[in-house]
């Protein structure tokens, strides 16, 4: 792997850029691999780094239907936080935090962390209540929360409509001030380029259509590209974990919805934080280029669609207008959407499944791109070790059966409600 | 999207809520269920990337609940039924 450096951007200045050599390799899959990684997405890919980095796990192979980045890793609006109150829920989103801190020198590639903070906006008392316990809760836990009066707020984001007479009336916010934004397909290349640097294959184009399961052991999974023969396989697919569950005859806890997000025009910069706003189903946040990035629920029925109706965006759109009145003059851009794979208590599967030597990493509901690094530790650790770490035994298929849910949001057993 | 409810005709989706997975069915006595059987029940879904038989409700219309067969990925409609009716079409 050459070195980014101040120097290399120099030398190859001096040759017009064009001696770069490529980030990553193309190549083809081998017969057999100690792990083979099924998606490439953010997840997948920090896994198969995470295996060479922690464990010294280098024979692995990752497998990717289409390109790297273009599931949800290369969709969502990017918020980073660990605002989370329930237990194991607080302590492995803070561990994905720590990595987020350090992750563009882990990778020597620029992934573009910007702790701006994210604030929660509350709308009545009741919700001012809840969100002050919850930052009681983050605070008890180590993690970091303030609470930004109504004053405050109007010096931090001006542009907020904080009339007594907006639809949804603004009491004041709830910040996780280290919380912010990261570029996500940065987040991609970098663990791509990281892993193939310790000669993990990275091969796109190539779906997993089956698995070789004997005597209830993994032996490998047909491909595109044929059988690619591994005693351990490591699944996240996001919103196609059904399909990919379903080749070993496993049911699980999870719907496919559809989650949507649209992007302005590039203006100067005019939002320095990010807003959300529960009551009015937006979060909101400026890209580096000056682009409004926002979206807020889910089309609410199941989809595999990547696209979606428009009841849905017009319904954000509203909410962003509502909260912010001068975005009303802004164009909107593009709009696209996502395959989230929405499990019945809302928090992650990470672990190991009724078939040994197949693991389970799904569930991300609206919110996996933050568990990027953090997902990928530890499921590095359950595949390398055959269990689960202490941060991820929360997180089992099992809990499901046994009742030991995550209900963060305590709304029950009801996929599209989380 | 538009929805043919079967006593309002042709209207937005955005007057419909989606109830979820039309071939689970709760079990008479829950009492009697052992865990894997009411996690069956409870959590398990076929989640099908394909024809999909759902519950939804015109809950900004008539407020009347009906069985609609939808493709999960082209969003085709292929029958709706009020809810005593049986699904037809699709390739299911
Ligand atoms: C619009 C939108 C906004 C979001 N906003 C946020 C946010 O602000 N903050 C946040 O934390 N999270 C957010 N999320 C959620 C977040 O994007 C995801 O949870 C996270 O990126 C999932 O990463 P992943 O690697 O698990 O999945 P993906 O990036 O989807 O990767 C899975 C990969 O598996 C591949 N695959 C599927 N089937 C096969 C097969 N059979 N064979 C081989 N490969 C296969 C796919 O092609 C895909 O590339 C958002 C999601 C969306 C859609
Ligand atoms: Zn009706």
């Amino acid at each position: 792997m050459k070195h980014y450096s101040i120097f290399s951007l120099t030398r190859n200045a001096l040759s017009h850029h064009e001696n770069w050599t490529e980030a990553w390799r193309s190549p083809e899959p081998k017969p057999e691999y100690d792990v083979i990684i099924v998606g490439g997405g953010g997840h997948g890919l920090s896994t198969a780094f995470y295996l060479a980095k922690e464990h010294g796990i280098t024979n692995i192979a990752v497998i990717e239907k289409g390109w790297l980045g273009g599931g949800n890793t290369g969709r969502n609006t990017t918020i980073v936080r660990s605002n989370y109150a329930i237990e194991g829920n607080a302590h492995f989103y803070e561990k994905a935090m720590d990595l987020w801190r350090g992750m563009t020198k882990e990778l020597n590639y620029n992934v573009m962390f910007s702790p701006r903070g994210v604030i929660n906006l509350a709308h009545n008392d009741a919700q001012v209540d809840a969100f002050q316990r919850r930052g009681n809760t983050m605070r008890l836990n180590g993690i970091d929360a303030h609470w930004v009066s109504l004053n405050e707020l109007r010096e931090r984001v001006p542009l907020l409509n904080t009339t007594k007479s907006a639809r949804y009336p603004i009491f004041g916010g709830l910040e996780q001030p280290k919380a912010g934004t990261a570029r996500h397909d940065a987040v991609a290349w970098g663990y791509a380029r990281g892993a193939d640097s310790y000669g993990i294959d990275i091969i796109q184009n190539c779906e997993v259509t089956g698995m070789k399961i004997e005597n209830g052991k993994m032996q490998g999974v047909e491909t595109t590209k044929g059988f690619i023969g591994s005693k351990k396989v490591g699944v996240a697919v996001a919103g196609h974990s059904t399909q990919l569950f379903d080749m070993a005859g496993i049911r699980l806890p999870i719907e496919s919805h559809l989650l949507q997000a649209m992007v302005t025009e590039p203006v100067k910069p005019a939002l320095d934080t990010v807003v959300t706003s529960g009551a009015a189903h937006c979060y909101i946040s400026q890209s580096d280029k000056g682009e409004m990035v926002f979206g807020g629920d889910i089309d609410f029925y199941n989809s595999y669609a990547q696209r979606g109706n428009y009841p849905t965006p017009e319904h954000v759109v509203t909410a962003a207008c509502e909260l912010f009145p001068a975005f009303s003059r802004l164009r909107l851009m593009r709009s696209w959407g996502g395959i989230m794979d929405m499990s019945t208590d809302g928090s992650p599967i990470i672990g190991k499944s009724p078939v040994d030597g197949l693991y389970i990493n799904a569930g991300w509901c609206y919110g996996g791109f933050k568990a990027t690094p953090g997902s990928g530790w530890v499921f590095a650790h359950t595949i390398a070790q055959d269990r689960p770490h202490k941060l991820n035994e929360c997180f089992s298929l099992n809990r499901f059966e046994t009742g030991h849910v995550l209900d963060e949001k305590g709304v029950g057993p009801i996929a599209k409600a989380h | 999207m538009l929805i043919k409810c079967p006593w309002c005709g042709d209207r937005s989706l955005a007057e419909f809520s989606y109830q979820g997975d039309a071939t689970v069915d709760r079990p008479e006595d829950p009492m009697t269920q052992s865990d894997a059987e009411w996690n069956n029940f409870l959590n398990l879904r076929d989640n099908p990337k394909g024809w999909h038989d759902e519950i939804w409700h015109h809950i900004s219309g008539c407020r009347k609940h009906f069985k609609m067969r939808r493709n999960t990925v082209t969003h085709e409609i292929a029958d709706i039924k009020p809810m005593d009716g049986a699904l037809q079409g699709g390739d299911k």
